[in-house]
């Protein structure tokens, strides 16, 4: 029993409802949400060094025994992504403060942003698979607000699809839990685990299994379901764009490494093979997409395609090492996306234009941006000592010693395409001569968005460079999710 | 009855895919409805539909209903009216600044590189 858990979801969801109030006033709007997120990534971070030095917490709402009520679990897995999650919601809202513009700012965007926070904290923390269903929808809910907030032409015709796709899936999760209850007779997910393995899936399980895959897969963008990402994320505004890159997707990842390492693990031969095909083809489609477009914000957002195959190929693996990379590379991805996600705005509100072609000659007027952009790239394409370095070390690693590979060399190989499609962005803005452009903002503008921009790329750095000090944390993490006994011991037998 | 249901849910998600493969916006959302409908029912009848009385803990009792995919099902149902009358506030709007219900003349996200 620990309250503390709750902390991290309760506190943006009570400044969300606070800031529905007061409208009107800019600066109680913008300090509310700042002050709800910095209290709330306090609390995430204690949570974090409780959990390493306590091991798994837990609390069951309305004191019922274990399988019976739901439970909320914070384990290092969920821990790390809350707190990253919070960590970057900050630089986010920061980001906005001279970006988002004032008319969406008196429009409910704080309250917005808080209950997508809300959301995400929780699906990543529950332990209970239609209290996750529930999570998913808060977090949706807030994000088709966010996705059309403003109007304009090319948010209506986008959102339209984001939400069709959307309502989508959630049926098939409803359906897909449905299926579960049937055969299992439980929605906890530590108990899930227990009666799959006592009855060592059958092969309906089997099926089960990949009908959550591709719920999950419609929500992380997954291979053949990754259609709905580009045109939709595209029309959001950049700073909406950097909390869905960051954030969103790696939910729909969380989900599947959650019920791939804890649900569905007697017959990985089936499940986790498909995963690691369809993690591959992920990646292919998405180098494809990346290197195709000479538009900067789908440049980009086809590298959340390729970091999402990446990351479930970690998963795929089912060993300690590949489990752990896949981990420092999810966290390593929110990081670098959202830095990617602020840069590319900035660059787009001082151009006018997201055509590579009708840019250059960045580097005279704007050096440091350049640089920190080059920075950031290398960091994606996983150069040493740079934040995508480990992650991409340990699931080749992982890779090789689960015997895949040529899979594992395709993956270390694609990693020269991401480098080559972020620094085509880098050659033609910022290179050459310099072309008549119309800027959105004025330079005194970009630059206060440029001052928490450099921060999370100071954080991504220090992310790879201090590598060593996770470690322990990401271990702790690798462990669990090898292992699903340490979580459902936690879950049942705790206390 | 088992079988009945699943003919009846069946039915429904039928009737939902068509309407959703259609291009009016106004038939999209009466299929997502339909579709959450059928997702609705069945967890019903994955419950089990034995049990004839309500889940009253006492002791000696052995016929009652499973109230968990009642319970399951009213969330998912305040969710998918929500969800719904969201969509459908956005259709309206769109309809307004689009100038169309057509979803395929609906192109405002893809920009074509020249």
């Amino acid at each position: 029993m620990n309250n503390f858990v709750l902390l991290p979801i309760i506190i943006p969801f009570f400044f969300g409802m606070v800031l529905m109030f007061g409208q009107k006033s800019l600066r109680f709007q913008r300090g509310g949400a700042m002050f709800g997120l910095i209290l709330a990534f306090i609390s995430a971070v204690s949570l974090l060094f409780t959990v390493k030095n306590e091991g798994v917490q837990k609390i069951t709402f309305g004191g019922w025994p274990e399988p019976f009520g739901i439970t909320m679990v914070s384990d290092m897995v969920s821990a790390l992504l809350v707190t990253t999650t919070l960590l970057l919601a900050i630089f986010i809202v920061w980001y906005s403060f001279s970006s988002i513009g004032t008319a969406r700012e008196h429009f409910y965007y704080y309250p917005a942003i808080m209950m997508i926070i809300t959301g995400v904290n929780g699906a990543f923390t529950t332990g209970d698979i239609f209290n996750m269903f529930v999570f998913f929808e808060v977090l949706l809910m807030a994000s088709y607000v966010l996705i059309v907030l403003g109007g304009t032409r090319a948010q209506l015709a986008g959102s339209i699809k984001y939400i069709l796709i959307n309502v989508i899936s959630s049926a098939l999760f409803v359906i897909a839990i449905a299926y579960l209850y049937a055969i299992i007779g439980t929605l906890n997910m530590a108990d899930i685990s227990v009666k799959i393995a006592e009855i060592n899936q059958p092969a309906i399980i089997t099926v089960i299994a990949v009908l959550f895959l591709m719920v999950f897969g419609l929500k992380a963008a997954i291979f053949p379901l990754y259609f709905w990402l580009p045109t939709s994320y595209a029309a959001a505004p950049p700073p909406v764009l950097a909390l869905f890159g960051a954030l969103l997707t790696k939910v729909g990842v969380y989900a599947i490494m959650r019920t791939y390492t804890l649900f569905f693990i007697h017959d990985t031969a089936y499940t986790h093979e498909l995963l690691l095909w369809l993690s591959v083809f992920t990646i292919l489609a998405g180098c494809i997409g990346a290197l195709a477009y000479f538009d900067v914000k789908q440049i980009i957002i086809y590298n959340i395609v390729i970091a999402v195959g990446v990351i479930l190929f970690g998963v795929a693996q089912m060993n300690e090492t590949g489990l752990q990379g896949a981990m420092f590379y999810l966290i390593h991805d929110m990081i670098i996306k959202a830095a990617l996600f602020m840069l590319v705005g900035i660059i787009v509100y001082k151009t006018g234009t997201t055509n590579l072609r009708k840019m250059g000659g960045l580097m005279k007027s704007s050096p440091t941006l350049g640089w920190f952009y080059l920075i950031a790239a290398f960091g994606l394409a996983g150069i040493p000592p740079l934040s995508g370095f480990v992650g991409k070390l340990l699931i080749a690693k992982g890779g090789f010693e689960a015997g895949n590979t040529w899979s594992s060399l395709f993956v270390l190989a694609t990693s020269l395409l991401v480098l080559l499609s972020v620094i085509r962005i880098f050659i033609y803005a910022f290179w050459g001569e310099e072309k008549p452009v119309q800027p959105i903002l004025t330079n005194a503008e970009t630059t206060k968005l440029f001052i928490p921009t450099a921060i999370v790329i100071i954080i991504s750095i220090a992310y790879g460079v201090g590598a060593e000090y996770l470690t322990p944390f990401m271990s702790d993490a690798g462990r669990l999710l090898a292992d699903p006994s340490i979580y459902v011991d936690a879950v049942l037998k705790g206390e | 009855m088992e079988i009945i249901m699943a003919f009846v849910i069946g039915f429904l998600f039928m009737a939902a895919v068509y309407l959703m493969l259609s291009r009016s916006l106004l038939r999209i959302i009466i299929g997502t409805g339909l579709l959450s409908h059928g997702a609705h029912l069945l967890i019903l009848t994955m419950g089990g539909l034995g049990g004839s009385a309500p889940p009253v803990l006492a002791d000696g009792v052995e016929d009652f209903a499973d109230p968990l995919p009642q319970a399951l099902i009213l969330t998912a149902i305040v969710i998918s009216f929500g969800v719904t009358a969201f969509f459908l506030v956005l259709a309206y709007r769109s309809y307004q600044e689009l100038n169309t219900d057509d979803i395929s003349e609906m192109k405002g996200g893809d920009e074509e590189d020249e």
